[in-house]
C-alpha cells in the first residue's frame, strides 16, 4: 500500500444561512487557503475530486458549475461523487494507490438552507416502498433512535448527554454553529419533533464548503511538517430496506473497522481521538459501540456534526478535524468515520497517524 | 402560427414532468399489482424466512428470489416515531406515526404510517391492521396506513 498523507485542509464557517455567496463563491477562498497551506499551486495538483448532491441545489448536474471555482486553466483530470466528500477522498486515495497520480485536491459543498433538507433526503430512498411515503431524514433517525431505546442500552438522557458534550467541545471550534453550556435537564424539557428526537438531537442546517489536499508520501513529507498519514481506510454498505437491518447496531461500521485494523495494525484502542459523523445524537452511541470505543478516547473534540453539519462534506470534515488535531500535536492517532444513506446505511472508517 | 406577422412572440405549452414510464419489474411489479386487489405478498429468502415487502435478491446471499408467500393484513408494531406536527410532504392531516410493522406471516418489518389516538397508546408488539385506500393504483400508498386492530377503520 502506498502511503498517503493529508497535507492541507480548509473549512468555511458552518453558518445557518449564507445569504450572499453561491457555492462557487464560497469555495474559491477556501481553495486558496488549502493551496497556501500545502505550498502547492494548481499546477502541482494531479487530480481533483468533489462530493456534493444535485438535489440540494435543485438542478441536474449543478455540481459541474462548482468546477468554475478551480479556474479555467490549467486543465485538470476531474471527478465527482454524488456522495459525501469523504468518498471523493476515497476515490483520490485509490488513484494514488494505482500509481497514476501523486497529489489530489478534494472538495465538497452544501448549501442546505435553500431547501428543505429533511424532505429532500427522503428522495434518496427506494422509489417503490419508501420514497412515496416521504419519510423525512429526521423521522427515519427517530425510528432508529426508538429501536435503540428498546434495546435498553441507552435512554433519552444519554441522547441529551451527547448533545451537552458536543456543545461544550464546540466552544473551542471557531467554525462551529452550535456551542455553549447546556444541561441535560434543560434539553429534556424541550418538546419532541419526532419522538424520541428533539430538535437539539438533530444536526443543524448548515451552509459551507471544505477543501482538502492529500499527497503520496514523497510529496507529503516535503510539503508538510506533520502530515496525517492514512494508515487504513475501508467502507462497507448494508441493505437499503430498514426492516432488513439491525438498526440499533452498525454492522457495516464494525466490518469496515476490522478491515482497517488489518491494513493498519491499529484498532480503536490505539487511538487518541475519534471523529465520528453522527448527524443525530443516538447515532453517536450506536457508532461508539460499533467501533468499540471506550471512554479513554476523546470522541468528537471538534463537537462533531451536531455542532455544524455541511451536508456532503461532514464526513470529509471528520478527517479534516482529525488532521488538524494531529498536525497541531494534540493527537498522534485518530479514528475517523463517515456515513451516507438513511439510518447509517453506508459507513467509512479510517485511521490517521502523525509522524 | 401566423406567418404574416414577423415580430410575433412564439409560445408553446410546457409541462414539467417525466416523458417516460418505467416498469417496476416482475417482483416489485407483482407485489404492487396485488395491492390493488387488497392482497399482500412477501417473498421467501434464501434462509426460508419471508421478506416483506419482496426484494428481487436475497440481502445476504444475493440469490435471485421468486417464491411469493401471502401474508396477513394484520401485524404488530416493532418501532415507531410519533409526529405531532406533520410536514407538508407527509400528506396527512393530523398527528401520526411512522412505524416499522411486521405483518403476520412475514419475518421482516417494513415502513408505513400508523394512525391512532396519541403517542402513549403505542407500544412494541401492539396489534395493528391495514387501512386500505379506496382508490388504489398499484402503489405502496394503496395502503393508507395502519390502525390499531381494535379500531374502526375510518376513525383516523
Amino acid at each position: 500500500m502506498r502511503e498517503v498523507g493529508i497535507i492541507a485542509y480548509a473549512q468555511s464557517p458552518q453558518i445557518r444561512q449564507e445569504r450572499a455567496l453561491n457555492e462557487v463563491e464560497m469555495l474559491m477562498p477556501m481553495l486558496k487557503v488549502a493551496l497556501v497551506e500545502s505550498g502547492l499551486t494548481m499546477d502541482d495538483i494531479d487530480f481533483v475530486c468533489s462530493g456534493s448532491c444535485d438535489y440540494i441545489a435543485g438542478g441536474a448536474f449543478s455540481f459541474v458549475g462548482a468546477v468554475d471555482a478551480l479556474g479555467a486553466t490549467p486543465c485538470k483530470m476531474e471527478s465527482h461523487v454524488e456522495m459525501d466528500a469523504a468518498w471523493a477522498l476515497y476515490e483520490s486515495w485509490l488513484k494514488i494507490q494505482s500509481g497514476e497520480i501523486k497529489t489530489a485536491l478534494i472538495y465538497g459543498f452544501g448549501k442546505s438552507s435553500v431547501g428543505s433538507l429533511p424532505d429532500i433526503m427522503s428522495q434518496q430512498l427506494d422509489p417503490y416502498y419508501m420514497a412515496p411515503l416521504w419519510p423525512d431524514s429526521i423521522s427515519l433517525a427517530a425510528l432508529q433512535a426508538n429501536t435503540l431505546l428498546q434495546t435498553g442500552r441507552y435512554n433519552e438522557e444519554d441522547f441529551a448527554a451527547v448533545v451537552v458534550d458536543s456543545r461544550r467541545k464546540a466552544k473551542a471550534n471557531d467554525n462551529a454553529q452550535l456551542f455553549g453550556d447546556v444541561s441535560i435537564e434543560q434539553l429534556l424539557a424541550e418538546p419532541y419533533i419526532a419522538s424520541p428526537l428533539r430538535r437539539h438531537d438533530c444536526c443543524p442546517i448548515t451552509d459551507g464548503v471544505s477543501v482538502m489536499i492529500i499527497a503520496e508520501k514523497s510529496v507529503a513529507t516535503k510539503q508538510c511538517e506533520r502530515p496525517a498519514f492514512i494508515r487504513g481506510i475501508d467502507h462497507r454498505m448494508e441493505v437499503h430496506q430498514l426492516g432488513l437491518r439491525q438498526l440499533a447496531e452498525s454492522t457495516s461500521t464494525t466490518l469496515a473497522l476490522e478491515k482497517v485494523k488489518e491494513q493498519s495494525g491499529i484498532g480503536s484502542g490505539g487511538v487518541d481521538i475519534a471523529e465520528i459523523y453522527a448527524p443525530f445524537s443516538p447515532q453517536t452511541l450506536i457508532l461508539k459501540d460499533a467501533l468499540g470505543l471506550t471512554d479513554t478516547v476523546n470522541i468528537n473534540p471538534s463537537g462533531g456534526a451536531l455542532a455544524g453539519h455541511i451536508m456532503m462534506t461532514a464526513g470529509l470534515d471528520r478527517m479534516g478535524m482529525a488532521y488538524r488535531a494531529i498536525s497541531e500535536g494534540q493527537a498522534n492517532r485518530a479514528l475517523c468515520h463517515a456515513t451516507s444513506g438513511p439510518c447509517l446505511q453506508h459507513n467509512m472508517v479510517s485511521v490517521l497517524e502523525g509522524i | 402560427m401566423n406567418s404574416s406577422s414577423s415580430n410575433q412572440i412564439l409560445e408553446a405549452d410546457f409541462e414539467l414532468g417525466f416523458t417516460y414510464t418505467r416498469s417496476p419489474g416482475i417482483i416489485i411489479g407483482k407485489f404492487l399489482a396485488a395491492l390493488k386487489q387488497k392482497k399482500l405478498y412477501g417473498i421467501r429468502g434464501s434462509d426460508g424466512s419471508v421478506l416483506f415487502p419482496p426484494t428481487e435478491y436475497d440481502p445476504r446471499t444475493a440469490a435471485s428470489l421468486n417464491d411469493f408467500v401471502p401474508v396477513s393484513a394484520e401485524g404488530e408494531i416493532v418501532s415507531w416515531t410519533w409526529i405531532e406536527t406533520p410536514r407538508e410532504h407527509h400528506q396527512v392531516k393530523g398527528p401520526f406515526a411512522f412505524a416499522l410493522i411486521k405483518l403476520d406471516g412475514a419475518d421482516t418489518p417494513f415502513l408505513h404510517r400508523l394512525f391512532c389516538d396519541d403517542a402513549s397508546s403505542i407500544s412494541a408488539g401492539m396489534k395493528v391492521k391495514v387501512d386500505w385506500n379506496d382508490d388504489r393504483c398499484g402503489a405502496i400508498t394503496d395502503i393508507r396506513g395502519f390502525v390499531p386492530l381494535t379500531a374502526t377503520v375510518g376513525n383516523f
